[in-house]
């Protein structure tokens, strides 16, 4: 990653989320669980010029190494997004975000008679059934997910 | 899959050497007097909708096997009408009872539930989605009137894309080599979901709008309703439960060996003549539920 790109300043140590399509940060932060009870400094840039693509979202949090366990349900949205945890300043490790089997939270059933969409304590659970473009099916009660999956990020 | 101690939540769960194995049971249990295998253990029927037939026969099936049964099927009259969640409500029940009969209207309930639940938990109806024990109930119906599955042409009529019974029905019917023709209007035709799920399989799957094109091929129609309430335009409704309607008439046009099916109740889709017909089997169907749910219980919990 080349300076000219890190509009919003380098970091020491943490986790650099790139390669976002752009528009789709504030959607990953969401599925991140980044919320205002979130103590690490977190950085988001928009729409910043990309050699690549014309342009492409950056998220930053400082401080913590995120696994990429915590972070490969991105790929729901962000396909093409890269982790890299960085130390020293320095990128230690990058990887490319991989979607998980299983979407457990995060994606909500788009069958408003699904047991999942109401007052029950039991979270979405979802397979992912096509990692091209991706599909999901609902573990309760089937109905698939086939388009427009951001909209039905929780 | 194994039966005993297990949930039955979807036909998903079933492969054709189960449903033999459960219908082959259930044919050799109902000719035997059983020496009340299942004495000393409770069914919990918990209905969050009304029912006649499955909770009934549940029942039925349970006693005569020589067990008990506890009910809640008024909600109003629980603490489920103080705002008890399913889930706290099936772990309540599991320290009553040996197992769980669930009819929800939230498609996924019985899934939710049998996670919830330490006990076997059976789903006798979730929202639109499936409907295990019936669907059990009619493939052995159908095995018992006509000996096999197999090479059978198979209507199913009338609401396929709410119809429970229809969903739970077809995706076994796809693992035979059966013709099956999937006849409804337009609005009510089966959800993609689970046309995709039937394709994968042997059978060969036509949708029809008419019943009268193909009615002289058919050795059997599975009948269902045509609910009111889906349409927004009353006449639209007449217009198309009139298409579907099983009476004399239409019956000269099918084969004499045709066999009507429905999981009932019926509304007015099977005209009450048709009853005295050698072709009308809903009534048999019916009572084979006791039969089925005798072999399931039993297969569950004492096999």
């Amino acid at each position: 990653m080349s300076k000219k790109e890190l509009r919003v300043g380098t970091i020491k140590n943490g986790t650099v989320i790139d390669h976002i399509k752009s528009g789709f940060a504030l959607k990953v932060v969401k599925i991140l669980g980044v919320d205002e009870s979130i103590e690490d400094v977190v950085s988001i840039a928009m729409n910043v010029p990309s050699k690549k693509k014309n342009s492409k979202d950056i998220v930053k949090v400082e401080g913590k190494e995120l696994a990429s366990s915590e972070v490969d349900k991105i790929a729901l949205i962000a396909p093409n997004a890269t982790i890299n945890i960085i130390r020293n300043y320095e990128v230690v490790e990058k990887n490319k975000v991989k979607l998980p089997s299983e979407i457990v939270g995060v994606v909500k059933c788009a069958n408003s008679n699904c047991i999942t969409n109401t007052e029950e304590p039991v979270t979405s659970k979802f397979k992912v059934i096509n990692l091209e473009a991706v599909k999901l099916k609902c573990r309760y009660c089937g109905r698939k997910i086939e388009e427009k999956i951001s909209e039905y990020i929780v | 899959m194994k039966f005993k101690d297990s949930d039955i939540v979807s036909m998903q769960d079933f492969n054709k050497e189960d449903i033999s194995e459960l219908l082959k049971y259930a044919d050799y249990a109902s000719k035997r007097k059983l020496d009340k295998p299942l004495s000393g253990n409770v069914l919990a029927n918990l209905f969050y909708e009304p029912s006649t037939r499955t909770r009934l026969s549940f029942e039925t099936a349970m006693k005569r096997l020589g067990g008990s049964v506890i009910s809640i099927d008024s909600t109003q009259a629980s603490s489920i009408a103080k705002g008890e969640s399913l889930a706290d409500t099936v772990r309540v029940l599991e320290g009553y009872s040996d197992i769980i009969v669930l009819r929800h209207p939230k498609e996924g309930a019985a899934k939710m539930a049998a996670e919830f639940s330490k006990k076997p938990v059976i789903n006798a109806g979730d929202g639109s989605n499936e409907h295990p024990t019936q669907t059990l109930t009619d493939l052995y119906t159908i095995w018992k009137e006509k000996d096999k599955i197999k090479n059978l042409k198979i209507a199913v009529l009338g609401d396929l894309k709410y119809g429970r019974t229809v969903h739970s029905l077809v995706l076994p019917l796809s693992k035979y080599e059966v013709k099956i023709y999937l006849i409804s209007p337009q609005q009510l035709r089966i959800r993609s979901e689970w046309m995709d799920r039937i394709q994968e399989n042997k059978a060969e799957v036509s949708e029809k709008e008419e019943l009268r094109d193909i009615i002289k091929e058919l050795d059997i129609i599975y009948v269902t309703r045509i609910q009111k309430e889906r349409f927004a335009d009353v006449q639209e409704y007449e217009k198309v439960a009139g298409y579907y309607k099983i009476d004399k008439e239409i019956l000269k046009k099918g084969k004499d060996e045709l066999k009507i099916m429905h999981p009932l109740p019926r509304v007015d889709e099977i005209s009450p003549e048709v009853d005295e017909t050698e072709n009308a089997k809903y009534f048999d169907q019916s009572a084979n539920g006791v039969k089925i749910r005798s072999a399931l219980l039993y297969k569950i919990l004492g096999g």
